[in-house]
């Protein structure tokens, strides 16, 4: 009977969890400043290691943009990515170069945004995660704290 | 006892490096005189060179594209959208406070925007013109 009353605790509890990706404790500066000038500092686990690695061996010419960061702070980044990295089983084919809104979990996680919506230059691009989830940048990507309605008007 | 506050301005700028617009314009003054004697930065070349448009990238063909046509305003980028705060010392006073960051967004942006790195002329003139504007 506890176990059952655990389960559905955890089931509870699950779903929640996965919408909190605060940055990690340990997180460098180096990557705040580096990554999160551009665009969010993205929580690592929504790649899996080999697309960060993938990733951070294409900098220079990221997504149109040269984002080479220099040897050391490259390789504190690489590894803090590597370390924080999620499933990938879980995560799905990010594609190369791989982007985070290519994954499967992202893509399911997204499929009810309208495409006029993406398409709104408040969002402009769905590297922009802050557009909707207003706290995205405390880890909060939970969806029932969204600015859709702000947008939708 | 007279030398304490020397030491101590010492002390604080090898620990935070930070500086201040005026003192980071003139590392671009002196280099630009060294390649041009007699130059004297401008605010007003520092402007139109904020408002020119570059061909050589579609998605931020000048300055403006991710900073408005005032930097007093916050930005956004063209390309992810995320905000960026104002680029004026008016409006936003950590601006120009650090010398290798302050090279390393030239070094970025200049590449990116105007297709190649910007001289130390340049330079000077863009940072004397967002020191000044209000």
């Amino acid at each position: 009977m506890k176990r059952i009353a655990l389960s559905l605790l955890l089931g509870v509890a699950l779903p929640a969890l996965a919408d909190r990706l605060p940055l990690p404790a340990n997180t460098p500066a180096s990557y705040t400043a580096e990554c999160g000038s551009c665009h969010l500092a993205y929580p690592p686990a929504l790649l899996a290691a080999g697309d960060w690695q993938r990733l951070m061996a294409g900098l220079n010419d990221h997504f149109g943009t040269d984002a080479a960061v220099d040897g050391k702070k490259g390789a504190e980044i690489k590894s803090f990515l590597e370390r924080h990295a999620g499933n990938a089983a879980k995560l799905g084919n990010a594609g190369n170069p791989p982007r985070i809104s290519t994954t499967a979990r992202f893509v399911s996680k997204h499929d009810e945004v309208p495409a006029k919506l993406w398409r709104d230059p408040r969002v402009k691009s769905a590297a922009n995660c802050e557009a909707c989830h207003r706290g995205a940048a405390n880890g909060n990507f939970s969806e029932h704290d969204l600015a859709l309605p702000a947008l939708k008007r | 006892m007279k030398a304490l506050p020397a030491l101590i301005l010492l002390l604080a700028s090898l620990a935070g490096h930070a500086e201040t617009p005026p003192q980071i314009g003139k590392i671009y003054v002196t280099e630009a005189a060294a390649q041009q004697a007699g130059f004297a930065p401008s605010a007003k070349r520092g402007e139109a060179f904020f408002r020119q448009r570059f061909a050589h990238n579609d998605k931020m063909p000048a300055c403006t594209s991710c900073h408005t046509d005032s930097p007093l305003n916050a930005g956004q980028h063209a390309v992810t959208g995320k905000a960026i705060r104002p680029l004026a010392v008016a409006a936003n006073g950590e601006r120009f406070s650090d010398p290798a960051k302050v090279e390393k967004w030239f070094g970025r942006n200049c590449k990116e925007v105007v297709g190649r790195t910007c001289t130390p002329g340049e330079k000077a003139d863009f940072v004397t013109y967002l020191s000044e504007v209000r």
